[in-house]
């Protein structure tokens, strides 16, 4: 969606009616966002909104960029975002020889994900909490969350947790990265996970958000 | 309704970026500037350096792939070097070339703007440095088209030898051998063009 450089569009203040009604819809759409979300848009913070081309806006406070919505697509969050707060969204796995491929900006195909080295969640809705590289489960399902920038060593040895429900056709989507520990693509389901799982071919991630692209590049100061 | 406060401990992680192609520096060696990108990261991160650059590192990241894909892999990355390379001996090449044109201007008697032209040559964003200059001097100073094509940054009042000055300290991008001052005066009394 964003392959093409972006310039740097005009700002303009949200609404505070519509900066509360961002906060109710982000943490019904990320529940796990509920308790940073003070911290994310502060009450007392000026939200910031920034149209950019394909019909999105892109939501910031200050310099940092936090959301994007495509017309009134649900809110995605932007990459800096997730690697604020990685465990917040619901992830998926593409193994390593599928990140340079999305990396350019190619769709994200079902093979990157069903191989060994990537990963979908394991479809058990019991399983709540935190998703993704960083994340995972410790004793007695503790959920921990691993993340100083100079911390060498993952807890245990522990890799990421991919477990939880499957996701559906449409939900967002986090792509992290096989022996990375930052997420690498933000995007839409074109397919269910359980269908990938099944199918093991086709589009999965279609015109998501992708480090390096426009979107990422986008001087927003 | 009172609000209550409750100190807020941020539970925001930091995530180093790299100062060279922007991604988080486990990704650099998807990107063309890889070597660039490692001395960055020993300079300023030598622990990330370590864990993602020691043998054993790289060792254990490509014994995943196939051979045949590692292969694939290897050629692309040297495709993206090569690219990135020449991309960067363009733009110097650009650089050594191009002029940044600065022209005092007589509007009116004794009335003078100033026009700078040529900086997108050295990667500058016209709008931006017009908007510094504005408020460097205190003065108007906006970005009109011109008939060639190009654009040019019109400040009001002539300051010339300010804005010369006030590039080498802020743009050490331009040399000063490629700043020109020129001067453009109206002739006298001839009636039409003007
Ligand atoms: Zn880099």
């Amino acid at each position: 969606m964003f392959k093409k450089d972006i310039s740097p569009g005009s700002k303009s203040k949200v609404k505070s009616s519509v900066q509360r009604a961002i906060r109710t819809q982000l943490v019904q759409t990320y529940p796990l966002l509920a308790p940073h979300i003070d911290e994310i848009i502060p009450k007392k913070e000026q939200l910031d909104a920034m149209k950019i081309p394909e019909r999105v806006t892109l939501y910031l406070i200050g310099p940092t960029p936090l959301f994007y919505q495509h017309m009134t697509d649900a809110l995605l969050p932007h990459l800096k975002l997730v690697h604020r707060f990685p465990t917040c969204f619901p992830s998926i796995r593409i193994d390593r020889g599928a990140i340079r491929f999305v990396l350019s900006g190619a769709t994200l195909m079902a093979p990157g994900l069903t191989s060994t080295g990537g990963r979908l969640p394991s479809g058990n809705s019991e399983e709540k909490g935190g998703y993704g590289e960083l994340g995972g489960k410790g004793e007695e399902g503790k959920l921990y969350w691993k993340g100083d920038e100079d911390d060498d060593e993952r807890e245990d040895g522990k890799e990421g947790w991919y477990g939880g429900r499957e996701l559906e056709k449409g939900e967002p989507v986090v792509v992290c990265a096989e022996g990375k520990r930052e997420a690498c693509a933000v995007g839409l389901l074109s397919m269910g996970t359980k269908e990938c799982k099944e199918k093991g071919k086709g589009p999965v991630v279609e015109e998501g958000h992708y480090l390096g692209d426009g979107l990422w590049r986008l001087v927003t100061e | 309704m009172a609000d209550v406060e409750a100190p807020l401990e941020p539970q925001s992680r930091h995530v180093v970026y790299c100062g060279v192609c922007s991604l988080p520096p486990e990704y650099c060696e998807f990107g063309g500037t890889v070597k660039k990108c490692q001395d960055w990261l020993q300079k300023n991160h030598s622990n990330m350096y370590e864990r993602l650059w020691s043998e054993d590192a790289l060792a254990a990241a490509t014994s995943t792939l196939s051979l045949d894909a590692q292969k694939r892999a290897e050629k692309d990355a040297h495709k993206k070097a090569l690219k990135a390379e020449a991309a960067e001996a363009k733009q110097a090449a650009t650089i050594k070339s191009s002029k940044v044109i600065i022209k005092r201007v007589e509007r009116n008697k004794r009335k003078f703007v100033t026009t700078v032209t040529g900086l997108e040559n050295f990667g500058l964003e016209n709008k931006k440095v017009a908007k510094d200059l504005g408020k460097k001097f205190a003065t108007g100073a906006s970005v009109t088209k011109v008939a060639s094509g190009g654009e040019e940054i019109v400040v009001q009042g002539d300051v010339s030898e300010e804005i010369e000055e006030f590039f080498l300290e802020k743009f050490p991008v331009i040399p000063e051998d490629n700043i020109e001052l020129v001067e453009d005066k109206k002739k006298k009394g001839s009636g039409a063009g003007g």
